[in-house]
C-alpha cells in the first residue's frame, strides 16, 4: 500500500492527470454508439493487414461479448482514472502511473475486441505486463516487489501455456480467426488436438483468472494502490481468463472435458474463496477474496450450455463489475479519510462520510443479492443457472447457496459494519473524500439500482447480445425479471438470506476458528516462496558446476563439443566418401609433415610452458610453410606474422604465470580423448572436403574480373578490399573492439589490485 | 630487457620493417601483400622496439595512442565506403583516379580501394599495439 498522504485537498496532477480520464471517457462515449446496431444483433469488424506473408490481420470485432466487456473496461476506467486522480493527487510519480494505467485500459480493450489469436495474445501479455508494473508501483515496498513478480510469474507461465494453446487452435481449425474458428461450430471437439488445445487454453485461463490452484497472487497483488484494484482485480484484468473462456465456448464447450473441468474448479474455487474472505480483516483483502468467489462462479456457468447459464454469465458480469468496483473505491476513500482497512478499527463513519455510506450500502445490497437491486436478479438467475445443470444440479446449486450466503456476510463486514456499527477509534478527524473520488462509486452503485429497477434496459443492450454471442441465438436469452413468481430459486434466495445473516452475525467466532484452521493447512503462498527459493539455490549451484572458472575445463567442452558436432554431423547425413590420404604428396611434403608432428609431439608431451609454446611456433610456421607450398603466400605471411606476435605476447605472460599446480607431465586420458578425436574427426572431414569436386565458378568469376573491374592482380587482396570490402570492415572492426575490451580488462584488473 | 645489441640492432630494424611494411601495404594490389599483413609487420616492428627499449619509448615514438590510431584506421575505412555515395554508388563501390594516365599506362592510380587498406593497417597496427603495450605494462 502507497503511503496515504493525509491530505486530501482536490487538487489534481494538471493535465497528466486529465488527459487520461478524457481519453477513457471518449472510448466509453466511442463504444456507446455501437450499443444501437449490436443490439440489433450486428457485429461490427475491422479488419488491416498486419504482416500479410503469414496471413495475419489485425482484426478487431465489436459484438455482445466484446462490447459488454469494453464498455465496462472503458467506462469504469474512466472512472478510476478520475478518482485516482484524486486519490493520488500530488503523487511525484504520478505521470507513471497515469501512464501504466492508461496502458492497461487500451491493452485490456485490445484483448477484449481482438477477433485474431496471435493479435489476443499480443494483447494478453501486454496486459500482464502492465498490470505487473501497476501492482508494483509502489515499489519502495519489497513486499510490493514481490507480489508483483509472483502475479508475473504465475500469470506469464500460463501466457506460455495459452501461446501454445492458442498456436494448436489455429492449426486444428486452419485459421487465426477467432470469428472463422467460433463459426465452425463445435466441429473443432472431434479435431485429435482438441484435449492439447483445451488442456492449454484453460492453463491459460485459470492462472490469469487466479481459480484455485493458481488463486494465491490475487489477494497478494492487493499491493497495489486501490484504485489500480479496483480496476484490474475486480473489473478487468482478472476476467481476460473468463473472456477467453467465454469467447471460445461457441466451439469448445459441450464436452465432457470441459463441463467437468469448469464446473470443478469453478465451484471449487467459488466456495473456497468465501470461506477465505471471511477471514480477513483487512477490508481490501476480503473484497480480493470475493473476486475469486466471482470469477469461480462465472467459470462455473461457463462450464454449462443452458440458456439460463449463460444468460447468468452475462448478468452477473456485469453485476459484480458494478458492485465489485464501486466497493474497492469505496474502501480507498475509508483508507484515506481514516489511515486504516481494518475492521476491527473501524465504526460508526456513517455520519462522517454520508455519501461514501451510502454508495456503500447501494453496492453491498446489489452484492447480498437484495431486490430491488440487480444484485438479485443476478442471484435467481445464477440459481435458475444451476438448477438448469443437466448433471448433479443440487450439487451446484449448493456450491452456489453457499458461496452466496458468505458473499452475503462479507458484504455485511465490509460495507455496513464500519460505516453502522461501534464509534470511530481512530483518532483524526474524518471527513468526507472530495468529489472525484465519490463520483466512481455513487455512479456505478446507481447504475446497480436503475438497471435492477429497469432489467429491461440491460436485457436489451447487453445481455441479449452477450447470450447470442455465446449460444449463437436470441432465444436462449432468459429474461431479466425482478419478480418472477414463488418458485425454486426464490426459495433458495429467502435460504440464502437466512444462513447469510446467520453467518454475518457469528462471523467474529467463525474467523477465529477458520485462522486456526489456516495456521495448520499448508499455505501455497508459503510453498510459493520456497519453491523460489530452491529455484534460486538451484541456478547458483548448477552456475557453480557449469562455470569453474578453470580455463582447461572450458577448452575441454570446447573441443569436445566440436569433435562430437562434427562426428555427429558426418554420421548423421551418411559417411561422405574420402580422397586418398596419399593423393598429390611430393618428396618435399615427407619432412613438412615430421615438423608439423615433431613440434604437436613436443608441446603435448614436454613439461616446460615455455618449450611447449615454442613448440606450438613450430607447428605454426609448418602451417605457413603449407601455404607457402601450396600457392597462398597471402596467408603464409600473415599466419608468420601472427606466429612471431603471439610468441611474444605469451612470452609476456608467462613470465607472471604461476607454477603449474599439477604435474606437467601427468597423464591425462580424458584430455588425450579429446584431443585424438578432434585430430581424427577434422582429418575425416578434410579428406571427405577433398573428395567433393570442386566447384570453380566462383574462383572463375574473381579471376576474370580482378583485373578488368578493380584493376588489382592479387585476387587475395582484391577479394579483401573491393569485392567483400564491407566483410573486412567488419573484421576489422572486431579486431580493433576486440584490443580496446583487453586493453580495457586488463587496465581494470591493475585498479582492482590497487 | 637490457641488452646492448639489441638496442642497437633494433634502430636499423624498426626503420626496416616500417618501411617494409609500407612497401606491403601499397604492392598488395598486385603482388602478395595487403593492409592486414602490412599493420602486421609494422606491428612487430614496433613491438621489437618495446622490448628493446620499453614500451615507454615506443609510446613516445609512436605520438598517438595505439588506440587512438586503431579507432582512426576504423573511421578512414569507413570513409573510403562512403565515397561511393557521392558518386550515386553503393556502399563501398571503389573509386578510381589515375593520374596521368595514357594509352599504354594507368598513370597513378589513386582510389578509395587504397584509401581503405590504408585504414586496414592503421586499424590492424593500432589494435596489435594496443594489446601489445597494455600486456607488457600491466600484467
Amino acid at each position: 500500500m502507497t503511503a496515504v498522504d493525509t491530505d486530501i485537498a482536490p487538487r489534481g496532477n494538471g493535465w497528466v492527470g486529465l488527459a487520461p480520464i478524457v481519453l477513457a471517457a471518449g472510448l466509453f462515449a466511442a463504444f456507446a454508439t455501437a450499443l444501437p446496431s449490436i443490439a440489433a444483433g450486428e457485429a461490427l469488424a475491422f479488419v488491416r493487414p498486419w504482416v500479410p506473408a503469414l496471413g495475419l490481420s489485425l482484426a478487431f470485432v465489436i459484438d455482445g461479448l466484446s462490447l459488454t466487456f469494453a464498455l465496462l473496461i472503458s467506462g469504469i476506467g474512466a472512472l478510476v482514472l478520475l478518482y485516482s486522480n484524486s486519490y493520488l493527487a500530488g503523487h511525484p510519480q504520478y505521470r507513471r502511473f497515469a501512464l501504466y494505467l492508461t496502458a492497461f485500459m487500451l491493452s485490456m480493450l485490445g484483448l477484449v475486441l481482438a477477433d485474431d489469436l496471435i493479435v489476443l495474445f499480443v494483447f494478453w501479455e501486454l496486459t500482464t505486463f502492465t498490470s505487473y508494473l501497476l501492482i508494483g508501483f509502489s515499489h519502495r515496498s519489497e513486499m510490493s516487489r514481490r507480489n508483483a513478480l509472483q502475479a508475473l510469474f504465475v500469470t506469464a507461465a500460463g501466457g506460455l501455456a495459452f501461446l501454445a494453446g492458442l498456436i494448436l487452435l489455429g492449426i486444428a481449425a486452419g485459421t487465426t480467426r477467432i470469428s472463422e474458428i467460433v463459426a465452425q461450430g463445435e466441429a473443432l471437439q472431434s479435431h485429435a488436438l482438441y484435449l492439447p488445445i483445451l488442456i492449454l487454453l484453460l492453463a491459460g485461463a485459470f492462472t490469469k483468472s487466479a481459480q484455485v490452484p493458481f488463486h494465491f497472487w490475487l489477494p497478494n497483488a492487493m499491493a497495489a494502490p486501490t484504485p489500480v484494484s479496483a480496476f484490474l482485480h475486480s473489473a478487468t484484468m482478472v476476467k481476460a481468463g473468463v473472456y477467453v473462456l467465454a469467447r471460445m465456448h461457441p466451439s469448445m464447450a459441450g464436452s465432457d472435458v470441459w463441463f467437468y473441468t469448469l464446473t470443478t474448479f469453478g465451484a471449487v474455487t467459488a466456495v473456497f474463496a468465501s470461506i477465505l474472505a471471511l477471514r480477513q480483516t483487512d477490508l481490501k483483502q476480503a473484497l480480493a477474496y470475493t473476486t475469486l468467489m466471482a470469477l469461480g462462479t462465472l467459470t462455473l456457468f461457463l462450464g454449462q450450455e443452458s440458456g439460463y447459464a449463460m444468460t447468468a454469465f452475462a448478468t452477473f458480469l456485469i453485476v459484480h463489475s458494478l458492485y465489485k468496483a464501486a466497493l474497492f473505491l469505496v474502501i480507498g476513500a475509508v483508507d484515506k479519510a481514516t489511515g486504516t482497512r481494518e475492521v476491527d478499527a473501524l465504526g460508526g463513519l456513517g455520519r462522517l462520510m454520508p455519501i461514501t455510506a451510502a454508495a456503500a450500502a447501494v453496492s453491498a445490497m446489489s452484492m447480498a443479492g437484495f431486490p430491488p437491486f440487480l444484485g438479485f436478479i443476478g442471484k435467481e438467475l445464477k440459481y435458475a443457472g444451476a438448477l438448469a445443470v443437466a448433471s448433479e444440479p443440487m450439487l451446484v446449486a449448493g456450491a452456489v447457496l453457499l458461496a452466496n450466503a458468505l458473499m452475503f456476510a462479507v458484504a455485511g463486514i465490509v460495507a455496513f459494519r464500519p460505516f453502522w456499527r461501534g464509534a470511530p477509534t481512530v483518532t483524526r478527524p474524518v471527513r468526507e473524500v472530495p468529489w472525484p473520488m465519490l463520483a466512481g462509486p455513487v455512479i456505478l452503485a446507481a447504475l446497480g439500482a436503475v438497471f435492477g429497477l429497469n432489467p429491461d434496459l440491460l436485457q436489451r443492450t447487453l445481455v441479449t447480445p452477450t447470450v447470442l454471442s455465446l449460444t449463437g441465438e436470441v432465444e436462449a436469452a432468459r429474461e431479466l425479471k425482478l419478480w418472477a413468481g414463488v418458485n425454486l430459486p426464490l426459495i433458495l434466495s429467502v435460504a440464502t438470506f437466512a444462513l447469510g445473516l446467520l453467518l454475518y452475525i457469528g462471523h467474529v467466532h467463525l474467523r477465529r476458528a477458520l485462522t486456526r484452521a489456516a495456521q495448520r493447512t499448508p499455505s501455497l503462498d508459503a510453498g510459493w516462496d520456497r519453491f523460489m527459493d530452491g529455484l534460486r539455490l538451484g541456478a547458483i549451484h548448477l552456475t557453480a558446476r557449469i562455470q569453474t572458472g578453470r580455463m582447461t575445463d572450458y577448452l575441454s567442452v570446447t573441443f569436445a563439443t566440436i569433435a562430437l558436432a562434427l562426428a555427429a554431423a558426418m554420421v548423421g547425413r551418411g559417411l561422405p566418401g574420402f580422397a586418398p590420404l596419399a593423393g598429390e604428396t611430393t618428396w618435399l611434403h615427407v619432412p613438412l609433415a615430421a615438423l608439423l608432428i615433431a613440434g604437436a609431439a613436443q608441446a603435448a608431451f614436454t613439461s616446460s610452458r615455455i618449450a611447449a609454446v615454442a613448440a606450438l611456433g613450430v607447428v605454426g610456421i609448418g602451417a605457413a610453410l603449407v601455404f607457402i607450398f601450396f600457392g597462398a603466400p597471402d596467408v603464409a605471411i600473415t599466419q608468420l606474422m601472427v606466429e612471431v606476435l603471439v610468441v611474444v605476447l605469451v612470452a609476456v605472460v608467462m613470465l607472471r604465470l604461476p607454477e603449474l599446480r599439477e604435474a606437467p607431465d601427468r597423464f591425462r586420458p580424458g584430455h588425450a580423448l579429446i584431443a585424438v578425436s578432434v585430430g581424427a574427426v577434422t582429418s575425416l572431414m578434410l579428406l571427405a572436403v577433398l573428395d567433393t569436386p570442386l566447384d570453380r565458378s566462383v574462383t572463375d568469376f574473381f579471376e576474370a574480373a580482378s583485373w578488368p573491374e578493380a584493376f588489382g592482380r592479387n585476387i587475395v587482396n582484391v577479394i579483401l578490399v573491393d569485392f567483400r570490402a564491407l566483410d573486412t570492415f567488419g573484421e576489422v572492426a572486431v579486431v580493433v573492439v576486440a584490443a580496446l575490451s583487453a586493453v580495457a580488462l586488463l587496465r581494470q584488473k591493475r585498479e582492482d589490485n590497487r | 630487457m637490457n641488452s646492448i645489441i639489441l638496442r642497437a640492432g633494433t634502430r636499423y630494424l624498426v626503420g626496416l620493417l616500417l618501411l617494409f611494411s609500407v612497401f606491403m601495404l601499397l604492392r598488395g594490389h598486385n603482388e602478395p601483400g595487403g593492409g592486414f599483413i602490412g599493420g602486421l609487420i609494422g606491428a612487430s616492428g614496433f613491438v621489437l622496439f618495446a622490448i628493446a627499449c620499453g614500451t615507454g619509448d615506443a609510446r613516445r615514438a609512436l605520438r598517438l595512442a595505439p588506440e587512438t590510431l586503431a579507432v582512426l584506421g576504423l573511421g578512414l575505412a569507413f570513409l573510403a565506403g562512403l565515397v561511393a555515395a557521392l558518386f550515386g554508388d553503393e556502399f563501398f563501390t571503389g573509386q578510381w583516379l589515375f593520374i596521368g594516365a595514357t594509352e599504354d599506362s594507368k598513370g597513378l592510380p589513386l582510389s578509395t580501394v587504397l584509401m581503405f587498406d590504408i585504414g586496414v593497417y592503421l586499424a590492424v597496427f593500432g589494435a596489435t599495439l594496443s594489446l601489445v603495450f597494455a600486456m607488457e605494462e600491466e600484467v
